[in-house]
């Protein structure tokens, strides 16, 4: 267990390597530097510019050296001291600004797993068990569509008709009067009341799809003799199917993680987009647009990141839950 | 002269065989797929759509009329009844504007009394179909161009929804059909060396392939799109855009080639052809392509959903195809606000053509890979 723990990190290291370079190249593409934009903007506004300050920018970011000395200035700067740059459109350290947005977006991302598992698993073994039957064929026809519907329209659905019927406009997940109160309460219910449209909208394909992985998992599982020597044991079906067939069909749940996580962090970016939301996706759009580039690669960065401990997470999991894991590998 | 009268004989008591081509094989099963069946049906009504846009479409999808804003959908009736008793004349209802004290705002409302006739087949303005065939006949038209004809409705310039969403058809499948082409070449090449031959290269690829599939894509997507200079023109943005769906997408088909590959280097008609001396080009064009083109097929067929889904996700977003380029996803813009909705819910029937053909293209992608597993029922 231990071996494939270190080989899992060791892993782990070279992908988070790999994501802060593609990262610091999505920082480099935009044509002219940031520092250009920077001065014509100040320029614009009419403010004066401050050669001498241009001037230690231009040297703390390593502008006009090769690129690799730029991307070793960046991600020294991130690992010694948290420094993720400068954001020039709010004027302040990137770092003060993604970190609640960043909360907002685990938050929301992580409630919408918990609801997919939730919902997924007495759904999936239900059609499993009763295969063939209305509530299979109700579950199928409802995973297809919840596949092929796309993220932002069932927000956009959602929102319409929930102002249609009862004339409220969802969107954000606080009230004003919540929205840098402490955690208390009436904000949690502020929070939950908002919130139950982007974690329903976010969840939908996950649980999607993972019914029918689970179906088609528990279906293989049922067969097999072990479930038929449970029964002829006397076992009532209920605890037959909970305790053996089922907890063999979990195991992809668990691992379920490494493509949920991030079809789920790049669904909530554009959901957020549509419901107003104050997590890193609608920040991270409009970085984007305006070219606010040290803000848009600490973002892509740390989406990626969150991503890939999440999948370790998952793998590490999976490994405890299931031996062949562990030891299949060597 | 005995072989000559020896033969004949020896095709007479042959048992007649009936060939049939592993197409035809699967063609039979894949028609036993009812859902697929249909849907494929489906997918080939909006392909012809795109293609015969310009001549479905009643106006152009630039035509604006400030007349018109938001007008609601007139939908289209076959039948007037006068003093004569009902008859068949295909026509939609005009409008009459009432004014919402309350809102200060201009509604209108479909008046069942004025009846517009409609025609089919109705001479319009010359244009190229698909930019190179000149014609000066609409699949429909009213007789009188001056009255309104929105059967799906208006948006914000009192431009006509049917005419832009049959020309968001066009661009929006396009970009599917474009971006799957560049990824299966790339999947194709790049997977089946890694396949084919193993070793380091195939380590160091399918890493690369784990590397991209672990990532979240719409930011990687969204970064990349909002570095696409503002002053390209349309066709460049558009080639532009799907580039960028194909730097991802072709991971996931590279994995299913070099899957193939891999199953299939250790069949025994692999290591037959490699023992008659046959060259490694010979025994993967004639032996091993073959055996699974079909499955790729199906695979590709199965990607064109994504790329469908992406390209409509970063044009609502603003990032992909840029304004004058109509898509479903430059169209669900329009929507997005809660206050255009309220007004105008028919602009969010591009959403729906969507949902239609994502969920066709995988019945049908669904039903072509189970037709193509030689091994299946």
């Amino acid at each position: 267990m231990l071996r494939f723990a270190i080989n899992r990190l060791i892993a782990m290291v070279l992908i988070l390597w790999a994501v802060s370079f593609v990262a610091f190249a999505i920082i480099q593409l935009p044509p002219g530097d940031y520092l250009t934009t920077y001065v014509a903007t100040l320029s614009a506004n009419g403010d004066r510019v401050d050669p001498a300050a241009i001037d230690a920018l231009r040297r703390q970011y390593g502008f006009g050296e090769p690129y690799i000395v730029q991307y070793w200035k960046w991600i020294t700067g991130i690992l010694l001291r948290g420094d993720f740059g400068q954001s020039f459109e709010w004027k302040a350290q990137v770092t003060d600004l993604i970190w609640g947005r960043l909360g907002n977006s685990i938050l929301v991302e992580g409630l919408a797993v918990i609801l997919t598992w939730l919902v997924a698993l007495p759904i999936g073994i239900y059609s499993a068990v009763r295969k063939y039957s209305l509530g299979d064929y109700l579950a199928t026809v409802g995973g297809f569509i919840g596949l092929a519907i796309p993220n932002f329209f069932f927000a956009l659905i959602l929102m319409y008709l929930s102002f249609v019927w009862f004339g409220a406009n969802i969107g954000g997940l606080f009230s004003p009067e919540f929205e840098n109160a402490r955690w208390s309460l009436p904000r949690i219910w502020d929070f939950v009341s908002h919130a139950w449209a982007p974690i329903l909208v976010l969840s939908l394909s996950g649980t999607a799809e993972l019914i029918r992985i689970l179906r088609a998992n528990l279906l293989d599982e049922l067969k097999k003799p072990y479930v038929t020597t449970a029964r002829a044991k006397g076992l009532s079906e209920f605890r037959t199917i909970i305790k053996y067939p089922v907890r063999v069909a979990l195991n992809p749940l668990v691992s379920t993680l490494g493509w949920l996580l991030p079809a789920l962090v790049s669904s909530s970016v554009i959901v957020s987009v549509v419901l107003n939301l104050p997590t890193a996706g609608p920040m991270l759009l409009r970085s984007l647009t305006s070219q606010d580039m040290y803000l848009a690669g600490a973002i892509i960065l740390l989406l990626g990141v969150l991503t890939v401990i999440g999948t370790l997470v998952s793998d590490l999991l999976l490994a405890w839950l299931d031996p062949r894991i562990r030891y299949g590998g060597k | 002269m005995a072989l000559d009268t020896i033969a004949p004989l020896a095709e007479e008591t042959r048992p007649t065989r009936v060939r049939e081509s592993q197409l035809h094989l699967m063609w039979r099963r894949f028609r036993r797929h009812q859902l697929a069946f249909v849907s494929l049906w489906i997918v080939v009504a909006f392909y012809l759509v795109a293609v015969f846009a310009e001549f479905l479409a009643p106006t152009d999808p630039g035509a604006y009329s400030a007349r018109y804003t938001y007008a609601p959908p007139q939908g289209i009736h076959f039948f007037v009844s006068d003093e004569n008793g009902w008859h068949f004349q295909p026509h939609v209802n005009g409008y009459t504007t009432e004014i919402d004290r309350k809102a200060m705002r201009r509604t209108f409302v479909v008046d069942s009394e004025v009846v517009i006739p409609v025609r089919f087949f109705a001479p319009s303005e010359p244009y190229l179909l698909a930019g190179f065939i000149p014609m000066s006949i609409k699949f429909i038209g009213v007789e009188n161009p001056r009255d309104p004809f929105y059967i799906l409705g208006a948006d914000r310039l009192g431009r006509d929804m049917l005419s832009r969403l049959i020309h968001g058809t066009r661009i929006s499948l396009s970009v599917g059909l474009a971006g799957v082409t560049l990824s299966l070449f790339f999947g194709i090449i790049i997977g089946g060396f890694a396949g084919f031959y193993g070793g380091w290269f195939d380590g160091a690829v399918m890493r690369v392939v784990e590397f991209i599939r672990s990532m979240p894509t719409i930011p990687l997507w969204m970064g990349l799109a909002a570095a696409m200079p503002k002053d390209w023109s349309a066709l460049q943005t558009y080639f532009a855009i799907t580039i960028i769906l194909s730097l991802i997408g072709w991971t996931e088909l590279a994995r299913v080639v070099r899957g193939r590959f891999l199953s299939l280097r250790t069949e025994d008609f692999v290591t037959a052809a490699q023992l008659d001396g046959a060259s490694d080009w010979r025994i993967i064009t004639r032996h091993m392509v073959p055996s699974f083109s079909s499955h790729i097929i199906a695979a590709a067929t199965l990607a064109i959903p994504g790329m469908i889904l992406a390209e409509t996700a970063l044009s609502f977003l603003g990032l992909g195809l840029q304004a004058p380029i109509v898509s479903w996803g430059t169209l669900l813009q329009e929507a997005q606000n809660i206050r255009t909705l309220a007004t105008a819910p028919w602009l969010l029937a591009p959403g729906i053509c969507v949902v239609v053909v994502i969920l066709s293209l995988n019945f049908f992608g669904d039903g072509l890979r189970d037709a193509a597993d030689p091994h299946g029922r």
